[in-house]
């Protein structure tokens, strides 16, 4: 009997050298002629423990990491295939307290399962959420997901099932279910590792969203800055269609649905919904004016849902476990779990999945374990390149999409991105006004404009010129956050302001501007 | 009074015909891949990208005349998206995150050091032809950047000697 070990084909995990560690354990394997099960997993989301080998032992999953190839070896010595002890050993997988203490509902069987095999997710839950959805009626399905209290987790949090009810009362023969899997926000990766971990569960929540509207044809839209998912999702949708589970019957429920991978062209206002449908089309991305709503007249003039990778995979759980399940997770009006990415510079970055409710402050040191260069954090950026910058007078906030607009912030995708005390918020208040004046689409002038504007007056600002300019500044963004037509525009100004606000000393030294300090 | 004045149409040529064998087999095996998918110029500009490494200005009439577009339209798809290249580039490329999760590690001194070191701006090739350098902003691996990406392949936590590094390695 050979042992199965799991080394990430993930794409972090690889860009860490998971690919070389998977050739050297299969090279050592045969030297001690002992055939061993590889399989590529996604991973966990622990990353700094990545490449994280996993070997199962009667005990359950046994755990190594980070481990190079210059590890190999000795891990093979000291007894890997029976989940021995070594330095690079942390025990059983499920008992590292940073996994062991999350709460996991979306991302389940992310790192678990092998990808690409619809057995091993089938195993673990998996379609037990369409075979239910299937024996309800449309607005039952609809009902079920407003019940659950799932809101958007592309960022604007608007609910679901809400959403859905739209498509399902607008007239229309054809209706589409779009994924917005074009995930630019810096900070954040949990729809990458989703589609690279765990596929199937994405396609299932889009084909159960097909059922609740009475749509018959999807689409994908993926970044082409993710190869890697590009080749995951590609692959687990042929599986699908080759197992009954996409097509003209879908899981023997007699009702048909295709879906199409599209990959985008690196403009991140196709994040934006009606420009990413404008650029599904095969348009230029530019936004179009709301109304219509994209769930009345969306792609191709017909009612669409459009969601983001997460919201759609956190469907099959409410489906499977039960609405009530899924709810009393969460506070307030943020129920159920949200996927929190810790990145930039963090000790302990990845994915932490807990339902509503942690202070940033518990995610940021407990979770995080403070900076990666080991200096104090003074900023902390939430919810991608529009969100606000907070100091640590905010970590107390908890993880809730009002708490976090009350407190002047966006929850947004999760995204947590660390910076510690070498920051130029000045710099960084700069680049929110250049990262809009390159990615604007042009279509309104406070966007297209007022970003290079904005740009030139924190430049003077920067320079001397200080009450002058800021109050320029103030008048700019709040032309920019009330003229847009959409958020990138609208949202600009908070990372702007926020640095403003927060860090006023980093903008009076002449010489701290555009450049970080090294 | 002058005479009548003469009407002069000038003929263009077929679309296609100033190609070469490779762009136009290129462009015609794109559109016939994706013809029948409903807004398929975003694929078939993909397509004619992967094979060619970048989208020549010049296809643009065929693009459109196969498709059924006007030159305007393929004209504007092409140059809206960054991903698209209408130069050609190295034999490499490097796309560098500058996105917030890689400058809070170090991004911005990795972006300058790739610059001495190719002695190119963003969107330069280097002198010898070999590595084209652009900008991307976020590679979804901001838990571990400063992050880069060579053609497809991904490199994370990547300093300026490894970067040195990269660039002495393979092939070109």
């Amino acid at each position: 009997m050979s042992v199965t070990i799991y080394v990430p084909g993930e794409a972090t995990a690889v860009a860490l050298g998971a690919e070389a560690v998977a050739r050297a354990l299969q090279a050592e394997a045969a030297r001690h002629k002992q055939p061993i099960r590889l399989v590529r997993n996604g991973s966990r989301g622990a990353f700094w423990l990545e490449p994280l080998v996993e070997v199962q032992t009667a005990r359950g999953r046994v755990a190594y990491g980070p481990v190079q190839v210059k590890d190999v070896s000795g891990l093979y010595a000291a007894g890997l295939l029976q989940g021995a002890a070594h330095p690079l050993c942390h025990g059983l997988v499920d008992s590292i307290p940073y996994l062991a203490t999350q709460e996991r509902l979306t991302c389940t069987r992310i790192g678990v399962i092998d990808p690409l095999s619809l057995e091993d997710y089938r195993a673990h839950g998996g379609y037990q959420g369409l075979i239910a959805a299937a024996a309800m009626q449309p607005a039952a399905i609809v009902q079920a997901v407003i019940d659950s209290g799932l809101r958007g987790r592309g960022g604007a949090a608007f609910p679901t099932g809400i959403k859905w009810r739209t498509v399902l009362d607008a007239p229309g023969a054809q209706k589409y279910i779009v994924c917005n899997a074009d995930e630019g926000d810096s900070g954040t990766f949990s729809d990458r590792l989703l589609m690279e971990g765990d596929p199937f569960c994405l396609i299932e929540g889009m084909t159960i969203a097909a059922l609740a509207v009475g749509a018959s044809s999807g689409y994908i839209y993926l970044r082409c800055e993710y190869p890697q998912a590009q080749a995951i999702l590609g692959a687990a949708i042929a599986t699908a269609y080759a197992q009954g589970y996409l097509g003209p019957d879908v899981a023997g429920t007699g009702r048909p649905f295709d879906l199409e991978l599209r990959l985008g062209a690196g403009a991140y206002i196709c994040g934006e919904e009606t420009s990413l449908l404008e650029s599904l089309e095969g348009r230029r991305g530019q936004v179009r004016f709301k109304p219509p709503l994209p769930a009345i007249k969306g792609l191709f003039g017909c009612p669409t849902v459009v969601n983001n990778v997460i919201s759609f995979a956190s469907v099959p759980i409410v489906f499977e476990r039960g609405v009530d399940y899924y709810r009393d997770f969460g506070v307030g009006r943020s129920r159920g779990s949200l996927p929190i990415q810790l990145s930039g510079n963090v000790a302990r970055g990845g994915l932490v999945e807990k339902a509503f409710g942690p202070s940033l402050r518990e995610l940021l040191y407990d979770y995080g374990g403070g900076t990666r260069t080991g200096r104090p954090i003074r900023a902390v950026q939430v919810g991608g390149p529009l969100g606000a910058y907070w100091p640590e007078s905010k970590f107390d906030t908890p993880l809730d999409y009002e708490a976090f607009a009350q407190a002047g912030g966006m929850l947004g995708h999760g995204g947590i991105v660390v910076f510690d005390d070498t920051v130029d918020m000045a710099a960084q208040a700069r680049f929110a006004m250049e990262f809009c004046a390159i990615e604007s689409c042009g279509k309104c002038t406070p966007c297209r404009v007022g970003s290079t504007r904005g740009v030139e007056v924190i430049d003077r600002l920067c320079a001397g010129d200080r009450a002058h300019q800021e109050e320029i500044l103030r008048d700019l963004c709040n032309t920019l956050t009330y003229g847009s037509l959409c958020q990138l525009g609208g949202l600009t100004p908070y990372p702007v302001l926020s640095a403003l606000d927060y860090f006023p000393e980093d903008f009076a030294k002449p010489g701290a501007r555009a450049t970080a300090r090294s | 009074m002058s005479g009548p004045r003469a009407l002069s149409i000038p003929v263009r040529a077929a679309p296609g015909a100033d190609l070469s064998k490779a762009e136009s087999a290129a462009v015609l095996e794109a559109v016939r891949a994706h013809r029948q998918l409903l807004g398929p110029l975003l694929p078939v500009l993909h397509a004619i990208q992967d094979r060619l490494g970048w989208v020549p200005p010049r296809v643009v009439p065929l693009v459109a005349f196969e498709l059924n577009l006007s030159r305007a339209d393929v004209h504007g798809v092409l140059t809206f998206y960054h991903y698209f290249r209408q130069t050609q580039p190295g034999r490499k490329l490097i796309y560098l995150c500058r996105a917030e999760a890689c400058q809070a590690v170090g991004a911005a001194a990795l972006e300058a050091h790739a610059k001495r070191v190719l002695g190119v701006d963003f969107h330069g090739t280097s002198a010898d032809g070999r590595f084209t350098l652009e900008p991307v902003y976020c590679l979804g691996n901001c838990a571990c950047g400063p992050s880069l990406m060579i053609d497809r392949e991904l490199h994370a936590r990547v300093t300026p000697e490894q970067l040195d590094a990269l660039l002495a390695s393979g092939s070109p």
